[in-house]
């Protein structure tokens, strides 16, 4: 259930083999949503949970499924877990919804869904591929709250709606980056994650 | 009310579907390596914005949302289907898009090797999905509206990949620190011109 094997698959999305910063997949969408912390998270959750469970599907669905219409089946599912999502988050958290308006409807071109679904769901048994989507959610969620640490601090001097830099440093001239909340800001800071890991990592360096 | 060339505007420049939203980050970072390529795909997303946005504007209209149906019978006017526009919106996008597919096969066969690769991965670029679903949160008054909306941001879409496709054709004589190669500096540099076009911010033609 839990060999070497299979916590691979887990951990391997988190580092080496990270969606957004190595295969780059999967931004699309997301880096709209990370000037606050609360929904990035909020967004990070719902995207494990359909990455994990499409590929389930999909892999339970693999050996009966004819090639010429996977695209579309593929886009069903997907959509169906999408749409499952929003309806939750509309009811147990409206105003995060409200925030992150279009973006939920967005998961389902999600890049990393489909390709997972794809590369992996499509070959392997269904155990297997949930943890590959787990892991794989879990590595573009890693991504976000990272990016939405950086920007939530320095733009608004909070951290999920919790003032963290005192008043008394706005008295003594300290003053929010506003640059940070603009939308460029994110791309820029995914930028340097991707300097500083493939500094780390001299293997993932292009010629 | 705004004008259809307002919109048309606005959506290309002031809301433009990169660097306001990132929209289509993907295919926009992994097909800009030369310009050739990016101009193809940049064309047909362009052409499946334009036809998509107003088809789902119409489906929006007319079968969706809250009361749309009340023109079948007025038994059906609190009906509400509006849970259902993900998987419609995409449902048509992806039959759109395989439709195309078909055609420029048959017609042009020459036009189909040059675009073939890119046409199955519109269906999934995340750029078309978004004009449809801001098109649906903007409420727009007519078709007419819906349609500059769509091909506004399919040029601003074109116009980005471009932009980025000519800067990494030069930038590939530069000497750019080893890691931050390739995607690297292919987000800062987007961050940047993000910044630049920021400047058209409050720009109103009526």
């Amino acid at each position: 259930m839990f060999s070497t094997k299979n916590l691979k698959l887990l951990w391997g999305p988190l580092n080496m083999n990270n969606p957004v910063i190595v295969q780059i997949l999967g931004i699309c969408s997301a880096l709209a949503v990370t000037a606050k912390l609360k929904p990035a998270f909020v967004m990070a959750v719902s995207v494990t949970v359909v990455t994990a469970f499409s590929n389930l599907v999909m892999s339970l669905l693999r050996k009966g499924l004819p090639n010429r219409i996977r695209i579309i089946v593929q886009l069903v599912v997907i959509a169906t877990l999408v749409i499952l999502v929003d309806q939750v988050l509309k009811a147990y958290v409206y105003d995060v919804s409200k925030q992150l308006s279009v973006f939920v409807g967005l998961i389902i071109t999600n890049c990393i869904i489909m390709g997972r679904v794809e590369a992996f769901a499509l070959s392997n048994k269904p155990w297997p591929s949930f943890l590959d989507g787990i892991g794989n959610g879990a590595g573009y969620g890693l991504i976000l709250i990272v990016v939405a640490f950086v920007r939530e601090l320095f733009g608004s001097g909070t951290l999920w709606g919790y003032r963290i830099i005192p008043e008394s440093a706005y008295l003594h001239g300290y003053a929010n980056n506003s640059l940070m909340l603009l939308p460029p800001m994110a791309l820029v800071i995914v930028g340097v994650i991707i300097w500083i890991h493939r500094s780390k990592n001299r293997d993932l360096i292009e010629k | 009310m705004e004008s259809i060339f307002n919109i048309f505007i606005r959506s290309i420049f002031i809301d433009n579907m990169v660097f306001a939203y990132f929209f289509g980050m993907c295919s926009y970072i992994a097909v800009s390596k030369n310009v050739k390529t990016a101009l193809g795909l940049g064309a047909a997303v362009t052409f499946v914005m334009f036809i998509t946005v107003p088809l789902n504007y119409l489906i929006n209209e007319f079968l969706l949302q809250p009361g749309a149906l009340a023109w079948i019978s007025p038994k059906l006017a609190e009906v509400d289907l509006s849970f259902l526009s993900f998987i419609v919106f995409i449902a048509v996008i992806a039959s759109f898009v395989q439709l195309v597919e078909m055609i420029v096969e048959r017609f042009s066969p020459s036009l189909y090797n040059s675009l073939g690769i890119f046409l199955p991965l519109i269906a999934v670029n995340c750029a078309i999905m978004g004009g449809s679903l801001f098109m649906q949160q903007r409420e727009f008054l007519n078709v007419g509206e819906a349609a500059s909306y769509g091909l506004g941001s399919g040029i601003g879409w074109w116009l980005a990949i471009l932009m980025m496709a000519a800067i990494r054709e030069k930038i590939s004589y530069s000497n750019i620190p080893a890691p931050l190669r390739g995607p690297g500096i292919a987000f800062i540099l987007t961050g940047l011109m993000g910044i630049a076009f920021m400047s058209f911010l409050g720009i109103q033609i009526n």
